[in-house]
């Protein structure tokens, strides 16, 4: 039967715990006649063990094979008759599954989440035929300098805690898993008191509690036992490498270790970015969409106007445990990295040593309400940052963040920029390309004056 | 969108802006999307890449704005702002909160009509794109991408070329070239000026009166077309680029323009071919039963002439030519026996479904109405689409799958760790 402790933590937003476990969020929204469903679990990469990396988005890819109830050759399809999308996706902290489609369509969106969490078969031939879709997935992210050094830094960056190893595993740990190794991974965290189920659109709140209850409501809960995760100890010193591959572009990553998001320390680090690289607000799955304002940012004007970068970004997303803020540059052709690195890192002393301004802080105020606004224009990316949120933190957190921001001050942004951007807190990372004779590629001489 | 579907007001003023204004209330936003006819077709052969370079400086400086001005007029309002040529259009795209509207469609109009292009910015930008075409080379899918329309459409043809144009060309091109295209094609003849949002569509249309209405400038000389090519055999390149991991693979065949009456049959034969579920027929094939690539799936780009149908492909370099083999295994089948009526019934149910999901963000309606307007749908045309996905028959879609899909007509690139003996090949 449906909860037991129903509350409202926002005005649109109600949410209820069914008796195993399974949290779910409602939020009704009548502009389009559309509903979007998500799934979270609370299950992603740092909880693997050495020999299993990769693992959690192996299970996401295998939960798309057909179920008990769904069987393999009328899983395509079964969506789309509806107009609709399905996808997933896999993280350090979670992994999640959704559906958009026609608000009709709603109990099937149910049905299909309900046979995915329980039902999933794992026929030993599509884990194999999947193990070589993933090395592919794999290989075309090597493909990509830029993807390859990220993999590298953020792995130097931390030596204890399981952030360290990429969300796609180690090409051995790939090669070596087995069938079973997925399947008990796959019972031992696909569980209703493990996730999240999120529902958004032209739909009738009360009727979807009741949908989610028949869908979810007979699936046992289990205990997930032990989850102790060893805490990245104290950075102590400056790391660096520096990889060489054929390839004509040039790449510097700066990493600093960074707080986790319910860390008071979140929301003026979220503003300290936006003053050197533009506000991009908070949504992963929309991140993709559209450049931040950025040209009046600090590393911009220096690195993109100053003619060494034709780009720069920095990242700083929500995670459960402290993970990194990355700022990430491509040199112009012919700018040599060290010139580059100079200058982002004079940028980041200074910054740390005299803080920011006024009219920087409420520019960054102002970035950041409008990119909150941008990032949930639809039932699906309104639905991924309830979940999100309620998966690696808490829904209250997600609604008071915009009020953390709005109160930031410069002494807060100040003072994070004082104790982050210190340089034993980071890990400098080089892509530098060598040519097609096994050369250090040349100097380029351009039409542009360089510092 | 309004689950009633569309209604946009649409009105031109004098000097041939059109200006189409869609009122939605779901959030307190507003996006903006100028489109001029002046996209890389008219890129002349000396300038190639031209259009680009002018989308990449225009919006760096007007004659009452400078670059610094502008970018304090984008960040503090935490614009989303981009400007990109497309093969037919330059369009200004951008998102902004409802209280910022008005500013925001000032600049707009502001960065249209007087472009400065200040020196200095058009050295910064120049080296930008310099290292945007370096880094394309060295990206396996980009190489394949562009190897596959070169095939295609020849160097001749604008459709076989780079927008972005090339190292050689860009150094061609001075401020003056770039000045004089804007004053050529950058025109309110043909633009479409389109608004989505929280908006109020009579109010707005006066505000775009005061804005636009005094721009004047000569119609722009129409850009036609050269013949495509015809493709009388397999053709197949190579760009060897040593150090990837995977190689990419697009193979592609020149489709139909927007325009052809057999369009929506062509959509839903690629729906089937390459999109439907996770990449179609070809996705079930290649990716789900051999387990062969992480994506692969297929695009239709119908445009003012006939645009591509490409195949696309990531998969290790051992797998190229079994990959290959597959894709003219299903594309063949495909042009051979047509489609089922299972599959013309799933792709209509899956096309049609879909069209809220398209219209569901400010942008996207945008995106929608300005297409509708290029190519001529008209306002209902949400509104008609399901009918048009409906009546199309089997025989339709089996006719455009034979009148395409033919392996031997194929033009295939593939760029990755390649051997050199391979036949075809091209250093990087």
């Amino acid at each position: 039967m449906i909860s037991m402790r129903d509350k409202a933590p926002a005005p649109t937003v109600r949410s209820t715990v069914l008796d195993n476990g399974l949290t779910v969020l409602v939020q009704e929204q009548h502009a389009a006649p559309l509903a979007s469903v998500w799934c979270w679990y609370r299950v992603g990469s740092k909880d693997e063990l050495p020999g299993s990396t990769g693992i959690s988005h192996w299970v996401e890819h295998m939960n798309f094979k057909g179920t008990t109830n769904i069987p393999r050759d009328q899983v395509k399809g079964i969506i789309e008759r509806h107009g609709g999308s399905w996808n997933g996706y896999t993280w350090i902290d979670q992994t999640t599954y959704m559906e958009t489609a026609a608000s009709h369509a709603l109990d099937r969106m149910l049905f299909i989440e309900s046979e995915r969490m329980s039902n999933c078969l794992y026929e030993p031939a599509e884990c194999e035929s999947e193990r070589t879709v993933i090395i592919s997935e794999l290989q075309g992210g090597e493909n990509d300098p830029e993807q390859l050094l990220d993999v590298e830094v953020t792995a130097t960056a931390f030596k204890a805690h399981p952030y360290r190893h990429p969300t796609i595993g180690w090409i051995g740990d790939l090669q070596r898993m087995s069938r079973d190794d997925l399947y008990t991974y796959y019972k031992r965290f696909y569980v209703p008191n493990n996730a999240t189920l999120v529902i958004v659109g032209d739909i009738l709140a009360d009727d979807a509690f009741r949908l989610a209850e028949q869908r979810f409501g007979a699936i046992p809960s289990v205990s997930l036992g032990d989850r102790t995760r060893t805490q990245e100890p104290v950075q102590t010193g400056e790391r660096r490498l520096t990889l060489t591959r054929e390839g004509s572009m040039a790449y510097c990553k700066m990493a600093y270790h960074a707080p986790a998001v319910d860390d008071s320390d979140f929301a003026p680090m979220l503003l300290l970015d936006a003053v050197l690289t533009g506000a991009k607000g908070v949504n992963l799955w929309s991140s993709f969409e559209g450049q931040a304002p950025q040209r009046t940012a600090r590393l911009y004007r220096a690195l993109v106007d100053g003619g060494l970068a034709s780009s720069v970004e920095g990242t700083l997303l929500p995670t459960q445990d402290p993970f990194l803020y990355t700022v990430s540059v491509e040199a112009t052709a012919g700018t040599a990295l060290s010139s580059v690195e100079a200058e982002a890192l004079s940028v980041l002393d200074r910054i740390r040593t005299d803080g920011v301004t006024e009219t920087e802080l409420e520019r960054a105020k102002r970035q950041f309400r409008a990119r909150l606004v941008f990032e949930t224009d639809s039932v699906t990316n309104i639905a991924h940052q309830l979940g999100y949120f309620t998966t690696v933190a808490t829904l209250d957190l997600y609604h008071d963040l915009p009020r953390r921001v709005a109160v930031a001050t410069v002494e807060q942004v100040g003072e994070v920029a004082r104790r982050y951007l210190v340089p034993s807190n980071r890990t400098i990372g080089w892509f530098q390309p060598l040519n097609h004779e096994g050369e250090h590629s040349p100097l380029v001489v351009s039409g542009l004056r360089r510092r | 969108m309004s689950k009633n579907g569309l209604t946009p007001v649409r009105t031109a003023l004098p000097n041939g802006v059109v200006v189409l204004v869609q009122s939605t209330k779901t959030q307190p936003a507003v996006a903006i999307n100028f489109a001029m006819v002046s996209g890389s077709v008219c890129d002349s052969a000396d300038h190639i890449g031209i259009a680009n370079f002018v989308a990449h400086v225009i919006d760096r400086g007007t004659s009452s704005r400078s670059a610094e001005a502008l970018a304090e007029a984008f960040d503090n309002r935490g614009l989303s702002f981009a400007v990109r040529a497309s093969r037919h259009r330059m369009i200004l795209a951008c998102n902004c909160l409802t209280d910022d509207f008005e500013m925001v469609l000032e600049l707009v109009a502001d960065i249209a009509q007087h472009p400065s292009f200040p020196d200095r910015e058009v050295g910064k930008r120049r080296v930008e794109i310099e290292t945007a075409i370096r880094r394309d080379a060295d990206s396996s899918a980009e190489a394949a991408d562009d190897l596959v329309r070169a095939l295609i459409y020849g160097e001749l043809h604008p459709y076989g070329r780079r927008v972005s144009g090339t190292l050689d060309s860009l150094g061609r091109i001075d401020r003056t070239a770039l000045i004089d295209f804007h004053r050529i094609r950058c025109v309110p003849k043909g633009a479409t000026l389109t608004i989505a949002g929280d908006v109020n569509p009579s109010a707005v249309t006066d505000t775009v009166s005061r804005l636009f209405g005094d721009w004047s400038a000569d119609p722009p000389v129409p850009v036609s077309l050269p013949p495509v090519p015809e493709a009388n055999g397999r053709r197949r390149a190579v760009r060897q680029l040593p150090g990837k991991v995977q190689a990419d693979i697009a193979y592609g065949f020149t489709g139909v323009a927007r325009s052809d009456p057999r369009y929506h049959g062509f959509r839903i034969m690629n729906n089937v071919l390459g999109q439907f579920g996770l990449g179609g027929r070809l996705g079930n094939t290649i990716r789900e039963r051999q387990g062969m690539a992480y994506y692969v799936f297929s695009g239709l780009e119908a445009n003012i002439g006939p645009g591509p149908l490409i195949v696309r492909a990531g998969v290790s370099p051992a797998n190229v030519d079994r990959a290959i083999a597959s894709i003219d295994d299903e594309v063949g089948k495909m042009g051979a026996d047509g489609v089922t009526d299972q599959e013309l019934t799933d792709a209509k149910q899956f096309l049609v479904g879909s069209i809220p999901r398209m219209l569901e963000t400010n942008a996207m309606i945008a995106t929608f109405l300005q297409n509708s307007e290029q190519f001529d749908l008209g306002m209902d045309y949400d509104a008609r689409l399901p009918g048009l996905f409906e009546a199309v028959t089997l025989d339709d879609v089996c006719d455009a799958a034979e009148s395409l899909l033919a392996p031997d007509r194929a033009s295939i690139a593939i760029a990755g760790p390649i051997d050199e003996d391979v036949e075809g090949a091209v250093s990087p």
